[in-house]
This record gives C-alpha cells, structure tokens and sequence, in this order.
C-alpha cells in the first residue's frame, strides 16, 4: 500500500500557514536530510531546482520526529494551533 | 501574581499521565485545570495496544465496568522473524486478571477525561500551551494562544516532544538514539475472523511482540494487538537507525505485514487508520529533571517507559498520581518550592516506576552496541535451529548437532561470540544485582 492510501485514512483540518518552518539556508547545507527520510507522512521533500525543502504540512502526523531528526537544528517546530492539525480516531 | 485565571494547579496535557494527576487532586478538593490541545482528549493520543489493569484500578477502580475497552489479553505471543520463518513462543491464560485490555485512544482516553471532569477537574480542550510563565525562576503559570493562565503549580505532562520542559531547562533536546519512532495502523476485520484468526472467544484479546523480520540487526521491535473488531499492526525503530540507515518507517511496516507469519492475521481487512508517534526510549540515564520551583514532570514527557516490558500508560498513570499527592501535599503546606517537590522524585523512586527503569538502566547501552548480534545473528540461529530441528532428511541426528555447533565458528569470529556472551552476562548482571 502506498503512502498516499495510508495518509487518506486521517482526518486533518489544516491550518492555512505552517507550523512547520524549516531555515531554508542551513537546510542547503544539510547532508543527509533526515527530515525526508523518516517523516513517517512523507511531510519534507528537497526540491532540486529550486534548492529548497518543501514542507507539505497538511500531512503532519505531529509526532515530533523531524525535529529530533533534524541535524542542523534548522526546524522552528510547534505545535498547530488548538482547533487544527490531525485528529486520531483510533490511536 | 494577577488573582485572575488563577487556579491551585495546571496540568498539561490531556494523556493517561495528565488525567490521573488532574484526577488525584481535584478528589483532594483542591482546583485543577487540564489543558488539552487537541479537540478533545485522547484526538492526539496514539499508543500500540494495552492499559494495564492493575495501576488503572488504581485511578479508576470501576474502570473495567464502564469503560471503553476492545478486549482483555489473555495471550502473549513472541514472534522471532526470521526473513521467511519464524519461531513463536506463546503465554496463554484466560483467568489472567493482572493483565491488559486493549483499547482505543480516542475513546478511553476521552472516558478518563470525563470521569475526571465529574470528580471537579476542569478541563480545558482545544488550547494549546505555548509557553510556561516563570517569576524568579519560579513556574508560576502557562501562556496560550488565547489567555495566560497561573497556578501554584504546573505538571507537564505534554508528552515525549515536551517542548515545555526543554524551554525551563528541565531537559536538553532529545537525541535520535533515545526515542523510537513507532508507525502503526488499525485494519478493520470481522470480529469471528479475528476470534478465529487469533485462536480466542469474543472479548479475548491476544498480543504477538514481534522481534527480526524487517527490523533484522535493528534496535525495533513490531506489535500487533486485537481490538474488538479490527486488529493493529504497527512497530517502532530507534530513529537513528532509520537516519543511518536511510530507511522509511512505513516501508519497514509494509515489509512486516507482508511476512508469511503475520499476513494471514490481518488477511483482507481494510485499513481503517494510519498513524504515527515517538516513544521515549533513553531509559534511566536520560530521565530528565522531575521538578522545580512550582513544576512536575510526569509521564512520556518525563520519558517513563519500560520499553522491554511495552509498558508506559501504566508508568504514566503513576507518576501522575503521585505527583498529583505532591501537589495536594504541597497546597497543604503552601510550599512549592523544588525541594518540597521533590518529594514526587522519592515518592517515584520508592515505586515500581523508577525502580524498574534502573532495573534495566544498561539495558538501551547494551542493546545499541549489540543490536547486530542479539537482534540479528542470534535471532536467525534460534530459527536455523528449529529449521534444523523439524527437517526430515535422512542425515543422522548427532551429525546435525555438531554442524550446527560449527556454523557459530564459522559464521562469526570467537572473539564476537565471547564479546556477545560478556555483554549478555552484563545485562543479566546489572537487572539482577541487588542495590
């Protein structure tokens, strides 16, 4: 099963602006970016033409683990606001 | 200190930790508001599988009555993955009453919250503490999006991220090695299919503790618990091995439920849930700080889990119980100081909670270093072993025997395997040395 299937099972009510705010300039010099390996909803993606980390943070499962993941300290990481972001049913 | 918004104590976070603090104090008499930043308690909540019965009574003694529960475990099942095999050793007992149930997250926890709100606890959803207020180093309320709130005292219980006790200084950032990210996912079944599947009556439940398969050499373990009608599936691997190795935690789950042992358990069902959490995994040595002038830690955020055991909701529920007894101590005295505090660090320690975690205080240490031993070579040989054992092919016993015994020499060094049996010795040793 892909990605995609899983994530379309969680209920989200997005916010309109991130809450996830990567510095883009200590990401460009970030090697491994752990970030889009072990974001387990496929949150970060490096786009290559435009040197940039994407962060698609509607999908955000809030675990945290890309903050802790992150080896340059780059993220500014909160939570969303209280009426927003996921919500489990079956957790 | 502005009178408005002022209450006796604060408790963060709406979990198991959070609720039975919250709950403790407000039966003292004395006022209490829980903060929860999701919709409602338990929204944000993702565990694998089991509340424990015998510290649930504690909080909540009719629990088992009027509950939300999916079933009570009566078989723990350990499954060695080999790529293809596998060796399951089963604990079956129907009559266990110190055992789990297994429920869901988003109904029980939502339960406690509500039998907390009827014992006087006032809680508060959808508001998110941004910040902990402090007055000559003293906590003396929380900041969020809306208002600011004041309280004698304020217990985190915010969970394994607790950005509020890093921002108090109470812990440093957490690192990859201790904390395993955990994905899982909830896959609806008929209820007689999984009675069937599972070998168990209705309201029966049955855990398989999975070890190898995808997660071969890796410090990561895979779970699967039956609820009432649907069955989840989920493992977790200690992040740094993830990052090491490049590797994507729901490919890993992927691979686990395509294993010839577990695939047929959750055959033709329909996922109903995917999700994902962190576990805190650095054991004894990286607990960090309990308290402070005016503040507790409690639960995920104060990391109290017994990862060998699958225990946490259990941890957590004490150490909010027994901070909540500080807290109503210390309302008595008028003192909430760090050192009248600190009576919930000894109350703790004079627990089973910190006494379990030294217990296994070397246990991550050892097992980071021997992962590819102990969570790979050795779980292959139990398997080769039964291979051995069970194939019928006209080679004479004794023969079988000692190339098995060869195949250790050949396939690692001497020097590995005594290095292997020290560090087994040590682990032993340090579990069951008497303090």
């Amino acid at each position: 099963m892909v990605l995609e299937d899983k994530l379309f099972t969680v209920k989200y009510v997005p916010d309109t602006i991130s809450h996830l705010q990567p510095d883009n300039e200590k990401c460009k010099t970030c090697e491994n970016k752990a970030c889009t390996i072990v974001c387990p909803a496929n949150v970060y993606e490096w786009d290559n033409v435009q040197n940039k980390l994407i962060v698609n943070y509607e999908n955000c499962l809030e675990c945290g683990v890309c903050r802790i993941a992150c080896a340059k300290h780059s993220l500014k990481w909160e939570y969303p606001k209280g009426t927003k972001g996921v919500t489990f049913k079956l957790g | 200190m502005a009178e408005k918004n002022k209450t006796d104590v604060i408790v963060v976070g709406g979990g198991p930790a959070g609720i039975s603090c919250a709950i403790t104090i407000a039966r003292s008499g004395k006022k209490v508001v829980l903060i929860e930043r999701g919709n409602f308690a338990g929204s944000k909540n993702v565990f694998g599988g089991a509340i424990y019965t015998q510290p649930t009574k504690e909080l909540f003694p009719d629990f088992e009555i009027s509950a939300p529960l999916e079933r009570r475990n009566v078989e723990h099942k350990f499954a060695i993955l080999g790529d293809n095999d596998s060796t399951v050793i089963s604990y079956k007992n129907n009559t266990e009453v110190l055992g789990s149930y297994t429920v869901i997250r988003a109904k029980f926890d939502r339960w406690m919250a509500e039998e907390a709100k009827k014992a006087g606890v006032y809680l508060v959803e959808k508001t998110v503490v941004r910040e902990l207020l402090t007055e000559k180093g003293k906590v003396i309320g929380v900041k969020t999006e809306l208002e600011d709130y004041y309280a004698d005292i304020v217990v985190l219980a915010d969970g394994v991220n607790s950005l509020l006790a890093k921002q108090i200084g109470l812990r440093s950032d957490i690192k990859p090695e201790d904390v395993a990210l955990s994905v899982k996912e909830v896959i609806k079944l008929d209820k007689e299919k999984i009675n069937d599947r599972f070998n168990i009556s209705d309201e029966q439940g049955c855990i398989y503790e999975i070890f190898g398969g995808p997660m071969l050499g890796m410090l990561g373990l895979g779970f699967v618990y039956t609820n009432e009608s649907s069955v989840t599936i989920g493992l977790g691997v200690t992040l740094n091995e993830l990052i090491e190795r490049g590797i994507k935690p729901y490919e890993l789950l992927e691979q686990l439920k395509s294993h010839p042992t577990i695939s047929p358990l959750i055959k033709d069902g329909e996922l109903a849930e995917y999700s994902a959490h962190l576990i805190p995994e650095g054991g004894y040595k990286k607990i960090p700080k309990l308290f402070s002038d005016g503040v507790m830690v409690i639960g995920d955020a104060a990391m109290l889990v017994n990862n060998l055991h699958w225990e946490g909701t259990n941890l957590a529920m004490i150490s909010g119980k027994l901070a909540g007894e500080v807290a109503v101590d210390a309302l008595l005295n008028r003192d909430f100081s760090a050192k009248f505090l600190s009576k919930y660090q000894v109350k703790l320690q004079n627990s089973f909670v910190l006494k379990d975690l030294k217990t296994y205080k070397d246990l991550m240490e050892i097992a980071h270093k021997k992962s590819g031993a102990f969570l790979d070579y050795y779980l292959r040989k139990i398997n080769s072993f039964f291979n051995m054992f069970t194939t019928v092919d006209s080679i004479p016993k004794r023969k079988k025997y000692y190339d098995f015994i060869k195949t250790f020499f050949a396939e690692r060094k001497f020097t590995n395997i005594f290095s292997d049996f020290l560090y087994g010795m040590k682990l032993v040793w340090s579990i069951l040395k008497w303090y």
